[in-house]
């Protein structure tokens, strides 16, 4: 099953390596992984989305939950909770395909940030898999370029995930 | 007070009580160096090579409980540190380990004896710390010596560039007193819902267990172990790492379980309804083949580490907590509890492990006429009356020395179990001994183990470390030799060497006193002879049966009721090596 593991980390030098270096040492896998300095800059926090049946699972918040520099860790998957990632797509354009892509965008709410004569870049924020149809709606060889930030996420409610 | 980095690290070091810093100098940690001179308190201990000074340091917090500390410069000092670490690490031994790194300005530039050390021991310490300012330093020791010794025990690396103890500047110095981290807070007592259902689980069992292991020596709670073992009366066995936390020569120790464990031992466990773990971690050397482990138990786990809970085997009821406070928790509800131990399921249960124990799994032939490693421990323990230190390196000696010396106290047997280094067992010896200068300590070793760490010797002239080396020489890798025996059809690939060196000239060479025997008759008197030599280093060289094997044995992919035995005494001395 896929789990959504979100981490408040020390912000020290080398702490996103420790983490990284945990899930290669292990043989556990790493779907995508965020990290930014949360509001309190000695604390950053990062959303790790991997896949695992529950005893690995275990193993890996145990295992991260080890790390001397994890604060503290939920598993989002166990909570109610929003996820989104962020896309920019570069995408070929022509006088023909143009408004059937703005088209497309407009559906699934992404936004054109960039024009040129030949290309759009789409900017698009969802779920994952949102960001997996739009890409799948486009025609594979218009797509010039796919940058995906990888899942983020939070619980929803009232209660967070802080100190 | 106003302290250079280079002080600062000396004066954390005294703060701290170090008593020995086990060491090797080079250019990164010069100013250190300099300012370890002229000062008496904590005493350098030079060794001959920076894997000696991990293992030796390691083995002075085996024995004593305080943590190690090492300093070795950067590059290959640090490198050559690694195999110590790593050895430390898997058995989760207290140390502190300072390394010299290039100076900030330099680093990540490939300088002269630049190593990432932050990355490279990563995978193997419990944290480390690269210091970049030298207001960080007193602070980050403190912090490298409380998560060392704290919660589940580990190595942790300081690596410390060269311009932060530079001489020329001069800070204001203060040592923490205590220190505390939001992100680390290890658990001490056990949850007490969970401590009243494993009380209750324990009292009804029918044929019960008790399995331990190193984190009742680590976590010093030998005293409550033995209060829990004898006021339930079951059986209790211990693993390699627990051995000496429950008296050996007690009647309710059933052996070390495990690949080379007792008969008694792992039939007990396979047949248990009830085990209890304590601070053990189910090795695959202990759990043999997973699916068939244990199949009618159920489990309780105390462990401080909730990682190495349901980690290979799936518990009934975890208990993450220190050994001492759970147990002591535990027994006060034993106390009070109405539910009583059932006597006469126990009777029964003794009974049958009385039927096992008749097996004599560890009875060997006594009669060939060769020196038999398994009779040379036999006789170490008698004359050392079984209160010696002893340090082992890796292999069939290590296993034989487990077997054939009871431990009785905690922190006298002291090997590398989780990564299984060979070299160890003489650095560890001498790191032992100087702690306890006043017991006998003995390094069980074999001839090609003793040859890793061998420089070693000359560490211990120097600081009159008179330990004996009991050199259990088969002429054999004999631990790999017996696997070829058993699973290559007896093709020992490359588990030979053609040149041993001449152990007694060798010996002499480097200051000590070197014996060879031969004969078995001869064993008793050099024993004594080596062990009545005070204040020499010997080195005893005992050309054991180079055919024999360590028995009972479970071998790889079987499980504990699958054990190999030795044949049929007598077997195994007449034959010849195929
Ligand atoms: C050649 C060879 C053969 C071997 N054969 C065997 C064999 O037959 N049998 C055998 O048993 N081993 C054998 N070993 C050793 C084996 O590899 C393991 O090292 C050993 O079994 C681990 O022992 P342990 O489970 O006691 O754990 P340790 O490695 O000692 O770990 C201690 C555990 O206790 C926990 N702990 C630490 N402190 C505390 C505390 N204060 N409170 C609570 N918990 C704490 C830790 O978290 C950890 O889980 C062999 C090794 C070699 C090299
Ligand atoms: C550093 C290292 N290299 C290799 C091994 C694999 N190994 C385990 S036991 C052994 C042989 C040990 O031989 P010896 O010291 O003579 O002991 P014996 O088994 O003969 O008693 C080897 C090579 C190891 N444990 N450690
Ligand atoms: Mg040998």
């Amino acid at each position: 099953m896929r789990h959504i593991i979100s981490i408040l980390i020390e912000n020290e030098a080398g702490a996103l390596s420790r983490v990284a270096g945990l899930f290669s040492a292990r043989g556990y896998n790493i779907e995508s992984l965020t990290v930014a300095p949360t509001e309190d800059p000695s604390l950053s926090r990062m959303t790790l989305v991997t896949r695992g049946n529950d005893d690995i699972i275990e193993q890996i918040t145990k295992q991260l939950n080890k790390l001397i520099d994890v604060v503290k860790l939920i598993d989002l998957v166990e909570t109610p909770h929003v996820e989104r990632e962020l896309m920019l797509v570069k995408i070929k354009t022509t006088q023909e395909t143009r408004e059937e892509i703005k088209r497309t965008t407009d559906i699934f709410r992404g936004n054109i940030i960039d024009v040129t004569a030949h290309s759009y870049v789409v900017e698009m924020t969802g779920p994952s898999d949102k960001l997996d149809a739009f890409v799948s709606a486009i025609a594979a060889d218009n797509i010039i370029e796919v940058v995906r930030s990888g899942t983020t996420g939070i619980s929803r409610g009232e209660k967070g995930l802080h100190l | 007070m106003e302290l250079s980095g280079g002080q600062i690290v000396v004066q954390c070091l005294k703060d701290e009580g170090v008593e020995f810093l086990f060491g090797y100098p080079g250019g990164a940690v010069l100013h250190l160096y300099d300012a370890l001179f002229h000062q008496e308190d904590v005493k350098h201990i030079l060794v001959r090579h920076e894997q000696a000074a991990v293992h030796s340091a390691d083995a002075y917090a085996r024995a004593t409980g305080k943590p190690g500390v090492v300093l070795v410069t950067s590059g290959p000092g640090a490198t050559n540190a690694v195999t110590g670490i790593a050895t430390a690490y898997m058995d989760s031994i207290p140390m502190v380990i300072i390394s010299g790194q290039v100076s900030t300005p330099v680093i990540g530039s490939d300088a002269f004896q630049e190593v990432d050390m932050i990355g490279i021991t990563r995978p193997c310490v419990k944290h480390n710390f690269l210091v970049k300012n030298v207001a960080d330093l007193a602070e980050t020791l403190k912090k490298a010596f409380h998560i060392a010794t704290t919660g589940r025990p580990g190595p942790v690396v300081v690596d410390i560039p060269k311009d932060i103890t530079d001489p020329k500047i001069k800070i204001p110095y203060k040592y923490p007193k205590k220190i505390t981290m939001r992100s680390y807070n290890p658990a001490v007592k056990g949850h007490t819902g969970q401590i009243k259902k494993a009380v209750e689980l324990l009292l009804s069992a029918q044929r019960p267990i008790i399995y331990a292991g190193g984190g009742v020596i680590l976590g010093d709670g030998n005293k409550e172990l033995i209060k829990l073992a004898q006021t339930l009366g079951y059986p209790i066995t211990l693993t390699l790492m627990g051995l000496g936390a429950y008296p050996a020569t007690d009647k309710q120790f059933v052996g070390m379980l495990g690949m080379h464990g007792t008969y008694e031992a792992n039939m007990a466990m396979h047949e248990s309804d009830v085990i209890i773990a304590i601070g053990a971690r189910f090795d695959d050397r202990v759990t043999g083949r997973l699916t068939e482990f244990c199949p009618y138990a159920k489990i309780i786990h105390i462990d401080i580490d909730p990682a190495s809970i349901a980690k290979t085997v799936k518990v009934d009821i975890p208990i993450v907590g220190e050994v001492k406070s759970v147990l002591k928790d535990m027994l006060e509800l034993i106390k009070d509890s109405e539910i009583k131990t059932n006597p006469k399921a126990l009777a029964a249960w003794w009974k049958q492990i009385a039927q096992w124990r008749d097996v004599q799994c560890l009875e060997y032939d006594r009669n060939s006429g060769l020196i038999k490693p398994q009779y040379v421990i036999e006789q170490l323990y008698q004359v050392t009356k079984g209160d010696a230190i002893v340090t082992s390196d890796v292999g069939q000696h290590q296993m034989f020395a487990a077997q054939y010396y009871p431990f009785d106290k905690p922190r006298r047997w002291i090997n590398s179990g989780g990564l299984g280094t060979m070299g160890f067992g003489l650095p560890a010896a001498i790191g032992v001994k100087l702690a306890y200068p006043e017991l006998d300590v003995a390094c069980v070793t074999g001839e090609a183990s003793i040859q890793m760490c061998i420089q070693e010797l000359s560490t211990a002239l120097q600081y009159k470390t008179p330990v004996k080396i009991i050199n259990l020489n088969n002429r054999y890798m004999g631990m790999v030799r017996q696997w070829q025996e058993f699973s290559y059809e007896s093709r020992y690939s490359h588990s030979y060497m053609d040149t041993i060196p001449d152990f007694v000239k060798l010996a002499e060479a480097y200051g000590h006193v070197g014996i060879r025997i031969d004969k078995p008759e001869e064993v008793r008197s050099a024993l004594e002879q080596a062990f009545a030599l005070k204040d020499r280093t010997v080195f005893l060289d005992i050309i054991t049966d180079r055919t024999e094997n360590v028995y009972p044995m479970i071998e790889a992919g079987k499980a504990h009721h699958e054990m190999k035995l030795r044949v049929a005494l007598g077997t195994s001395t007449d034959r010849e090596l195929a």
